[in-house]
């Protein structure tokens, strides 16, 4: 495999999985948590890039798979007593056989229409599960204390569920790569700059449009598992925020769009300086106003991103920034 | 049975008039720049504060105080034009949405800040009018007719005057408008100040009947999505027989299934609309 040999495969790897490595060995609660929290949001990123970076289609709906997937997975952990490895799985499946179904529909719709429509699929989706009573409707489900056992109590459990989150996220990351300088990504650029063009050359434009979007909505599907697995319980006004489908957005935006390192980099960034602005006395009820601020001034001055500015302004550094 | 599904059928029809108006100025929005402005539930919510404001603290009658909040909104939206739209004006899709939603973020948490995220009222009740079975309050009267009068300046605004007629033109091929000696940054501008200022009076309206928080915007910015997908985004005047579809869906629905089923109906529905006939059920031009 050529990728093996290329820096820019492995730094975004190497990051994360010192990094991981680091809180696994340190076993401090705090650090996990605030690990997990990041790990999520890189996964999140990473995997709304696929779609986003790569073909240009700007959904806010990648939260919908977070939610479903979670709910799905959430179900056969507490319900069927499923192993938390086969549930995310399942939950990652049923968002990627979605996305196939619900892609085959959507992603004909190009542009801004688009991107009503995920909202639309969004707010459906979160007023369904609301009224499914399976799913426990408006109140959610909890999950069985009992089900932490297998993994030898509930804080075991915790460092259970975050190495399974490092392990999705470096899967991420490399499928990210992977799906770049594959000649199907090839096809995928060739989308977004002129979708009409790309299928006079022989693109297969529906087909790897919806096969990308099962990509990008496998991930979240397992990684909404973990997350309501950590969390313990699972209700549809935490599953399905819009809110966290704009913030990914922007995390991608920030790090910069297209790119495998990028939306890794604006993930963390993002998060660190909303933690930060929560806990500073000076700006914490300002807090969302300072990150609108700051996300206006990337959008309006630096739109390519952090590493899209670096891989811009530095040639040299392009074979390493990935 | 009938009784209750006219009334709710009445509720729902006065409602869909304020909703449609809110919807009016995404809709002249998208229409003139294709931009969705996700800015607009903020401003919705800065219309009901803003009317809000002027009743408690200056004492004016709310509905006077809606004309102060139309012209505030109009300079407001100017002022978000400049700041945070025009500049990446022709870049993707997605520099305008996030512009926008920065600009969301920004007043969402100012108005946190301000306001907290407790609810307000005004009470400001102008009894009710009775016709047979069906009691309809007076604040909901006056807010569709406000609508209804807002959307008639609107069409001879647009329809009859040389700047409404420029907004047509720059809506229908900006270069060409250009050629002709039209200045399309300040009708852009204009277009955006006054679908800012839709949003501001339909949340003023709101805010005569309906308890509000600074978060309140969110919904009718959600609902506005729906109406303009239905009557034909970039068409504002659909928007207002689309806010009225709307409308008597919300005040139907109940009578068959539980409430809550509404919005997995409406935004069934607009998914829908758009995968079939994205101009929209009423056909943008």
């Amino acid at each position: 495999m050529k990728a093996v040999r290329q820096p820019g495969f492995w730094i975004p790897l190497v990051i994360v999985l010192v990094w991981g490595g680091i809180v696994l060995i340190g076993r401090q609660d705090t650090a996990r948590e605030a690990a997990f929290t990041m790990l999520m949001s890189v996964a999140l990123a990473s995997s709304l890039n696929i779609l986003l970076g790569y073909t240009g289609y700007v959904s806010f709906g990648h939260i919908v798979f977070f939610g479903l997937g979670g709910y799905t997975g959430f179900y056969f952990l507490s319900q069927h007593n499923w192993s938390l490895y086969t549930a995310a799985l399942a939950g990652g499946a049923l968002s990627a056989v979605l996305a196939g179904l619900l892609g085959m529909a959507v992603l004909r719709l190009r542009g801004a229409y688009f991107a009503l429509a995920t909202i639309g699929i969004n707010e459906a989706a979160r007023a369904f599960v609301s009224n499914f009573e399976p799913f426990g409707g408006a109140t959610g489900l909890f999950v069985n204390f009992s089900a932490y056992d297998r993994y030898g109590g509930a804080g075991p459990a915790l460092w259970t569920t975050f190495t399974v989150l490092w392990i999705v996220t470096l899967a991420v990351l490399v499928v990210s790569y992977l799906v770049k300088h594959s000649r199907f990504g090839l096809g995928l650029m060739a989308i977004r700059e002129d979708e009409d063009a790309a299928m006079v050359m022989g693109v297969k434009s529906p087909q790897a449009k919806t096969l990308t979007f099962m990509i990008s909505a496998f991930i979240p599907g397992m990684v909404g598992t973990l997350y309501f697995f950590k969390n313990g319980n699972v209700e549809p006004g935490d599953a399905f925020q819009l809110h966290m489908s704009i913030e990914s957005l922007v995390m991608v935006m920030l790090g910069g769009q297209g790119t495998v390192l990028g939306p890794m980099l604006g993930a963390v960034t993002y998060q660190g300086l909303r933690g930060f602005l929560l806990t500073s006395p000076i700006f914490k009820s300002l807090h969302l106003a300072v990150s609108g601020l700051f996300l206006l001034l990337i959008v309006l001055f630096v739109p390519a991103g952090v590493v899209g500015w670096v891989r811009g302004r530095f040639p040299r550094l392009r074979r390493i920034l990935e | 049975m009938l009784d209750q599904l006219l009334s709710s059928l009445t509720d729902g029809l006065l409602l869909g008039f304020v909703y449609g108006l809110a919807a009016m100025g995404l809709s002249l929005i998208w229409g003139v720049m294709t931009v969705i402005n996700l800015a607009h539930g903020p401003v919705i919510a800065l219309g009901m504060f803003g009317t809000y404001l002027l009743f408690i603290k200056g004492g004016w009658n709310p509905y006077a105080a809606l004309l102060a909040v139309a012209g505030v909104g109009l300079l407001f939206g100017f002022l978000i034009y400049v700041v945070a739209v025009h500049r990446v004006l022709n870049a993707p899709h997605l520099s305008t949405l996030l512009a926008t939603f920065a600009v969301n973020m920004i007043l969402i948490g100012v108005g946190t800040a301000v306001f907290s995220t407790s609810p307000h009222n005004i009470d400001f009740p102008l009894g009710s009018l009775e016709v047979g079975p069906i009691a309809v309050p007076g604040t909901r009267l006056v807010a569709a007719l406000g609508a209804i009068l807002f959307t008639a300046a609107l069409y001879v605004f647009l329809y009859f005057t040389r700047a409404g007629k420029a907004i047509r033109a720059v809506a229908n091929n900006r270069k060409a408008a250009e050629l002709m000696g039209i200045h399309s940054s300040r009708v852009l501008a204009l277009s955006f100040g006054i679908g800012t200022m839709l949003a501001a009076v339909a949340g003023g309206l709101i805010s005569t009947f309906f308890p509000f928080t600074i978060l309140s915007g969110g919904p009718y910015e959600l609902k506005s999505f729906v109406i303009c997908v239905l009557g034909g985004l970039g068409n504002p005047l659909g928007a207002l027989l689309g806010g009225l579809l709307l409308g008597g869906l919300e005040g139907l629905i109940p009578t068959f299934m539980p409430v809550s089923w509404v919005p997995v109906v409406e935004f069934g529905l607009f998914v829908l609309v758009l995968l079939v006939k994205p101009s929209g059920l009423l056909g943008a031009k």
